[in-house]
C-alpha cells in the first residue's frame, strides 16, 4: 500500500501485545487505516491520544521505534469489473500474479440496507440435489451455512453447488482455506470454464489468522458491488466462518474484553450478523446470496459460533453419510431452509410443500423403526416398509449425487408413496392424493 | 431533567466501538439525549454512565471516523417518542425514524426523518367541553386513524390537574396546530396540540388502577387459545432454539389475534423477515374488521445488522407507542422478536463500560430490567372508567437452547404464559412446537378468567380443557412405557392411550401456519374440534391386538386432518365428518 506525502508519520509505540500496538496520535480516525512497519492494522480504540491498532498480520518482531503512518480511510477495496476472474488476499492485493485491479475505491464493512428497500425473496436456485431442492429450498437473498465435521466434504458440495446455480458472480471468501481446498476451487472454477464470473478472496492456513477477519467484508464489498450496480445475481461462499469467529476472540481476548460463552466474545451475534445480513434481493433485480460453512467441533451445535449462526441464518444445511447407502446425503431431519415457503408450492408444483413433508415423516418412522430393531424389539409390517422407504428415498433423492429436477424428484416421491404406503398412511390433503396418487 | 434552555456541551475524548467518552462542560443528565457532530451529520446518543466530567455515551449508529475533539451538542431530554396520529401503518427504525421517508437504498448515518407528516390535515371532532378539569391521559377530542377512534390527549408529561379553557371546534387541523388551552392552578396557560413527545423508558401512569386479566385474547392458534390462553392485557414469552418457530408464532399471532392495534418490534433479528411482513400486511385481511392488517399494525425494526444501541431503544420505543393507544381505550396487542438481542445489546455496552458482571456476562440488573419493562403491559381503567390493554409477548432465544439462562429465567418469573418451544418437536416437524405439557398460562387458574371462558365458550370449557391437558399427559407416559418395554410388552389399552394422545397431538396442537385454513381457527371451530376429538378419545373401541390400533388411528387422525383443511362446516367438512363415524362405527362396543 503506498503512503501519500501529507500523511503524518509516527515512530515511538508505547505498547505492544500479540495483535495490538498502542501509540499516541492525534487526528485520527475510528476504524482508520494505518501501517504499522509496512503491516496493515486498524484503530479499535482511542482514548484522548492514546490509539490502539490491532495489526492483522500480529506484532511479531515490532519495534517500538517502527514507523507507524494513518492511511486517513477505513480499509477498502477497489471495486470494478477487472475485479472478475481474479484471486486476492485479505488485503484485496492479487495473488494470482496478475496486476492490481483497478477501480472505484469503497471502504468495507459499508452501511446496512434500508430494510424497506429490500424487496421479500422470490427467486428459487436450483441445484439438482433433493436434499436442497426438495427439502430445503434455496433462494436468492438467502444467506445459509452448511454445518459440518472438519472431515465432511462441504468444500466439494458447496462448489458443486456453486457451479450448477445460476449466478452471475460467485464471490468466494476463503477464511483459513488449506492451500488442497484453494486449488480444488481454482480447479474446479477453472474445469468449469467459469473463472470469468468468479471472484476470489483467499486467506490460507499459512497467512496470519487475524487476516481473516477482512476477508467476508471484502468479499461482501465486492458482491455489493455488482449486486447494486449491475444489478447482478451474486453468490458468495464463505468458508470456514467458524475460523473467522475465532479470529474475533483472538482479538478480543487480547483486548481484555470479558469472554461469553465458549470464550467467544459477547458481540458474536452482531459481528456475524452484520455479515450474514448483507445477503438481500433487491427491487432492481440484484441480489446477493451467502452461503457459508461453519465446522462444528464434535458435532455440537450448541456451541457459540453454530448457535450463533443459527440465530442469524435462514436455515442451515447438515451433511451426514447415510450408512444403508454408503453415501453422502443431505439430512432432512436437522437441515432446514426457512425462506422455502416463499417459493415451494409457489414457484414450484403446489403438491411440493406436502410431499415434502410426507416424505420426511415417513423417513422419521423409519429411524423409530431402526431404533426399535436396535433395541431388540420386533418390528411391524409398517415398520418394515417404512425401512424399504427409507432406503429408497436415500439411494433415488437424497444421495447428493443424484442430478434431477424438482418435478422429476416429486414424481418420485409419489411414485415411492404408492409402493410402500396406503394414502391413510401417507395422509395428504385428499385433493392431491386424487390428483397425483400413482395407482399400480 | 435539568434546566433546558442552556444547554450542555462537550467534546469527544475516547471512542471504544459504539461507546464514545465526551468530556463536557456542564451538568448532564443519565440517559439524556446528545448529538456528536461528525463533519455535519449529528449522531445520535445516549448517556450511560457519568463519571467527573466525563460522559459514556452510546452512540445510536456507527462509530467510525470519529475523532477526539468532535463537538457534542447535549438536547437536553431523554430518548422520547414522538405521539399523535399518523404512527399506524408505519414502518419505524429503532429511535422512531419513518425508514419509508428515508432516501437512498442504504440506511445513511444520522439521516433522522420525522415519525409523521406534520403538515397532514385531520379531521377533528371534540369530545371534552371548555371548563372541564383534565388530567394526563384526558379526551379531548378524536380523529380517524385508518378507521381507528384516535383520542386527542392531554399531554402525559402535564402532571396535576388543569382546566380545559378553550377547545377548537370540529373541523380539519394539522398534528402541531393548538387546538386546546389548558390553565394550571396559577392560571398559566398551556396550548396544547394533537402532538406530543414521551421519554420512552418512562411508563405511561395516566390510569386509575390495574385490575387482573379476565378476557380471553383470541389468537386462532389451538394450543394457545384452548390450552394455555392469553389474555387481554396479559404477558407471554416463547423461548425455543432457533429455527424452532418463534417468529412464525408471533407473527401468526400479529395477524390474527382480536386486536385493535398491533404493534411489531423487531429487535435484532433479520431483515428478511421484517420484509414478509412489508410485503404481506398490506395485502392481508385483518380477520376481525375485514380492512388490511396494515391499517392497524406499527412495525418497529431494528434488524440485526442495525446499530446495537438503538436495539435496546426499539423495545422502549414500541412500549411507549403502545401505551398511547391503550390510552385511547383500545385494545394494542405488543410482540418484541427477539429479547434475547435486546439483553445481548445490553451485555455489549455493560461489557464495553467494564463493569462488573453478572451471570453469563450479562448486566447485574438484567432481571429488574426485563421485570421492570414486563409490568409495563397490562389492562387498565382509565381516568374516564373505560378500559385499554396492552397484551406483551416477546421471544427468548436462550444460548444453545438451554432454558437455565439468565434472560429465561429473569422473563419466567414476571411473564404469566409460559410457550416452550421444544427442538425435538420441531425437529419432527410438529408445528407450532410448543410443548404441550411444560408451557403454561397462569391466567387459566384465575376464577376471573374461567369464569368469562365458561361464559363465552360452553359451560363446562375448562373441564374440556382439562380433559385434553389430561390425555396429553398419559399418552406421553405410555409413549414411554412403549418404548421402554416395546410394541407387545405393553397392553393393548396402552397403545390406545398413546394412540388417543397422538389423536389430539395431530389434530388440536399441530396447526400448518402457511395453510389458508388451518393456519387460523376461530374460538367456535376450536370448540367444534375439542368436542369431537374428546368424542372420539371416549368412545370405547375394541381390538384384537395391539397391531391393529396403529393403522385404525393413522385413519382417524386422517380424517380429522382432513376436516382441519376444509372450511368450517363446509360440505366437506360434514363428509369426512361422516366418514369419521363410520369409521368409529367399524370397532365400537358398548
Ligand atoms: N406453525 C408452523 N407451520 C409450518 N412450519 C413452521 C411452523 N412454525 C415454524 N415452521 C418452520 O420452521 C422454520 C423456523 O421457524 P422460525 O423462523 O419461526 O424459527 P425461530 O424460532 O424464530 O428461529 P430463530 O430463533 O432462528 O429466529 C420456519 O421457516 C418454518 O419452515
Ligand atoms: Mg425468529
Amino acid at each position: 500500500m503506498e503512503t501519500r506525502a501529507f500523511q503524518r508519520i509516527y515512530t515511538k509505540i508505547e505498547e505492544i501485545t500479540k495483535a495490538t500496538c498502542t501509540i499516541r496520535a492525534s487526528g485520527v480516525g475510528y476504524e482508520e487505516l494505518a501501517m504499522v512497519a509496512g503491516r496493515a492494522a486498524q484503530v479499535v480504540k482511542i482514548i484522548d491520544d492514546r490509539v490502539t491498532l490491532q495489526v492483522f498480520a500480529g506484532t511479531e518482531g515490532i519495534a517500538t521505534n517502527a514507523e507507524v503512518v494513518f492511511m486517513g480511510k477505513a480499509p477498502s477495496l477497489k471495486v470494478g469489473e477487472a475485479l472478475a476472474g481474479r484471486f486476492f488476499n485479505a488485503y484485496g492485493e492479487p495473488i494470482d500474479g496478475g496486476p492490481k485491479a483497478e477501480g472505484e475505491e469503497r471502504e468495507i464493512g459499508g452501511p446496512s440496507v434500508n430494510p424497506v428497500r429490500r424487496e421479500q425473496p422470490s427467486e428459487l436456485i436450483t441445484t439438482g440435489i433433493a436434499g436442497i431442492d426438495l427439502n430445503n429450498t434455496l433462494v436468492t437473498g438467502q444467506k445459509i451455512p452448511f454445518f459440518a465435521d472438519p472431515d465432511q466434504p462441504f468444500n466439494q458440495v458447496m462448489a458443486m453447488v456453486a457451479m450448477r446455480a445460476k449466478a452471475d458472480k460467485i464471490i468466494l471468501g476463503g477464511i483459513g482455506l488449506t492451500n488442497d481446498d484453494y486449488l480444488y476451487f481454482k480447479n474446479v472454477f477453472e474445469n468449469a470454464g467459469a473463472l470469468h464470473r468468479i471472484v476470489s478472496f483467499v486467506n490460507t492456513t499459512e497467512d496470519p489468522p487475524v487476516e481473516r477477519l477482512l476477508v467476508p467484508d471484502m468479499a461482501l464489498t465486492a458482491a455489493e458491488y455488482f449486486a447494486v450496480e449491475k444489478n447482478e445475481k451474486v453468490l458468495v461462499l464463505l468458508t470456514d466462518m467458524t475460523l473467522y469467529a475465532d479470529a474475533l476472540s483472538i482479538v478480543s481476548n487480547r483486548m481484555d474484553q470479558i469472554p461469553s460463552k465458549d470464550s467467544m466474545p459477547g458481540s458474536l451475534y452482531s459481528d456475524l450478523a452484520k455479515l450474514y445480513e448483507k445477503a438481500v434481493q433487491f427491487e432492481s433485480g440484484g441480489s446477493i446470496t451467502i452461503i457459508a460453512v461453519t465446522t462444528l467441533s464434535g458435532g455440537d451445535i450448541t456451541h457459540a459460533i453454530p448457535d450463533n449462526t443459527g440465530y442469524i441464518t435462514e436455515g442451515q444445511l447438515f451433511l451426514r453419510r447415510d450408512t444403508e447407502i454408503g453415501k453422502v446425503i443431505v439430512d432432512p431431519f436437522r437441515s432446514l431452509s426457512r425462506l422455502k415457503q416463499l417459493v415451494i408450492g409457489k414457484k414450484t408444483r403446489a403438491d411440493h410443500p406436502q410431499v415434502m413433508n410426507a416424505a420426511v415423516r415417513l423417513y422419521a418412522d423409519a429411524a423409530n423403526a431402526r431404533t426399535k430393531l436396535e433395541n431388540g424389539f420386533d418390528l411391524t409390517d409398517y415398520d418394515e416398509r417404512a425401512l424399504e422407504f427409507a432406503r429408497a428415498y436415500s439411494e433415488r433423492l437424497l444421495a447428493i449425487d443424484v442430478n434431477i429436477d424438482t418435478e422429476k424428484m416429486l414424481e418420485i416421491g409419489w411414485e415411492l408413496f404408492a409402493r410402500y404406503f396406503s394414502q391413510a398412511e401417507v395422509g395428504m390433503k385428499q385433493e392431491l392424493m386424487d390428483k397425483y396418487w400413482k395407482a399400480d | 431533567m435539568k434546566d433546558t434552555a442552556q444547554h450542555t456541551k462537550g467534546k469527544v475524548s475516547g471512542i471504544i466501538a459504539n461507546l464514545v467518552i465526551v468530556q463536557v462542560d456542564g451538568p448532564v443528565a443519565q440517559n439524556e439525549i446528545c448529538f456528536i457532530r461528525h463533519s455535519d451529520t449529528p449522531l445520535m446518543a445516549e448517556v450511560i454512565k457519568v463519571l467527573g466530567d466525563k460522559a459514556y455515551v452510546q452512540v445510536f449508529e456507527s462509530t467510525r471516523g470519529l475523532q477526539p475533539g468532535m463537538e457534542v451538542d447535549f438536547a437536553g431530554h431523554m430518548l422520547e417518542a414522538t405521539l399523535g396520529p399518523g404512527i399506524l401503518s408505519k414502518n419505524y427504525d429503532g429511535l422512531m425514524h419513518d425508514l419509508n421517508t428515508m432516501t437512498g437504498v442504504f440506511l445513511k448515518r444520522g439521516e433522522y426523518t420525522a415519525a409523521f407528516d406534520t403538515e397532514k390535515k385531520w379531521g377533528f371532532t371534540p369530545l371534552a367541553q371548555a371548563g372541564e378539569k383534565v388530567t394526563a391521559g384526558s379526551w379531548l377530542g378524536e380523529v380517524r386513524e385508518n378507521s381507528i377512534p384516535h383520542k386527542i390527549m392531554v399531554p402525559f408529561k402535564l402532571e396535576g390537574q388543569y382546566t380545559l379553557q378553550s377547545l377548537a371546534g370540529p373541523g380539519e387541523y394539522p398534528v402541531t396546530e393548538t387546538i386546546a388551552i389548558l390553565t394550571d392552578s396559577r392560571g398559566q396557560e398551556i396550548p396544547v396540540s394533537m402532538m406530543q413527545q414521551w421519554p420512552v423508558k418512562r411508563a405511561v401512569k395516566a390510569y386509575q388502577g390495574k385490575p387482573r386479566p379476565f378476557k380471553l385474547l383470541e389468537t386462532g392458534v389451538r394450543t394457545i387459545d384452548t390450552l394455555n390462553p392469553i389474555v387481554e392485557g396479559g404477558t407471554g414469552f416463547i423461548p425455543g432454539p432457533f429455527g424452532s418457530g418463534k417468529t412464525v408464532m408471533q407473527q401468526a399471532i400479529s395477524k390474527q389475534a382480536e386486536a385493535d392495534i398491533v404493534v411489531v418490534a423487531a429487535c435484532g433479528e433479520r431483515a428478511n423477515e421484517v420484509v414478509d411482513l412489508f410485503t404481506e400486511f398490506p395485502e392481508l385481511d385483518d380477520p376481525w374488521t375485514g380492512r388490511k392488517l396494515m391499517e392497524r399494525t406499527t412495525i418497529i425494526a431494528n434488524t440485526s445488522n442495525m446499530p446495537v444501541a438503538a436495539r435496546e431503544a426499539s423495545v422502549y420505543t414500541a412500549m411507549a407507542i403502545a401505551e398511547y393507544y391503550r390510552s385511547m381505550g383500545l385494545k394494542v396487542l405488543l410482540l418484541a422478536d427477539s429479547t434475547s438481542r435486546w439483553a445481548q445489546a445490553l451485555r455489549e455496552m455493560s461489557n464495553r463500560m467494564e463493569e462488573l458482571p453478572g451471570p453469563d456476562a450479562f448486566p447485574m440488573d438484567l432481571p429488574a430490567i426485563i421485570s421492570n419493562f414486563y409490568s409495563r403491559a397490562g389492562i387498565v381503567y382509565l381516568n374516564n372508567g373505560q378500559t385499554g390493554s396492552i397484551t406483551f409477548i416477546g421471544t427468548v432465544s436462550p444460548a444453545g437452547g438451554n432454558l437455565k439462562e439468565p434472560v429465561t429465567e429473569s422473563t419466567k418469573k414476571v411473564a404469566r404464559c409460559f410457550y416452550a418451544l421444544s427442538q425435538q418437536r420441531a425437529d419432527s416437524k410438529r408445528y407450532p412446537a410448543i410443548d404441550p405439557i411444560e408451557s403454561y398460562s397462569k391466567y387459566l387458574e384465575y376464577p376471573e378468567l374461567q369464569k368469562t371462558l365458561n361464559e363465552k365458550i360452553a359451560p363446562n370449557w375448562i373441564n374440556l380443557v382439562e380433559q385434553l391437558k389430561n390425555i396429553l399427559l398419559r399418552g406421553k407416559e405410555a409413549a414411554e412405557q412403549i418404548n421402554i418395554l416395546g410394541d407387545d410388552g405393553v397392553s393393548i389399552d396402552t397403545h390406545l392411550v398413546f394412540w388417543k394422545a397422538e389423536a389430539v397431538d395431530e389434530i388440536i396442537l399441530q396447526q400448518d401456519a402457511f395453510d389458508p385454513v388451518d393456519a387460523r381457527t376461530p374460538i367456535r371451530r376450536q370448540k367444534y374440534m375439542a368436542d369431537k376429538i374428546l368424542e372420539v378419545t371416549g368412545t370405547n373401541l375394541s381390538f384384537d391386538s395391539y397391531e391393529e390400533v396403529n393403522p385404525y388411528f393413522k385413519r382417524v387422525i386422517a380424517t380429522l386432518k382432513q376436516m382441519n383443511y376444509s372450511e368450517f362446516e363446509s360440505e366437506g367438512f360434514r363428509q369426512y365428518e361422516e366418514e369419521l363415524r363410520q369409521i368409529l362405527e367399524e370397532r365400537k362396543t358398548g
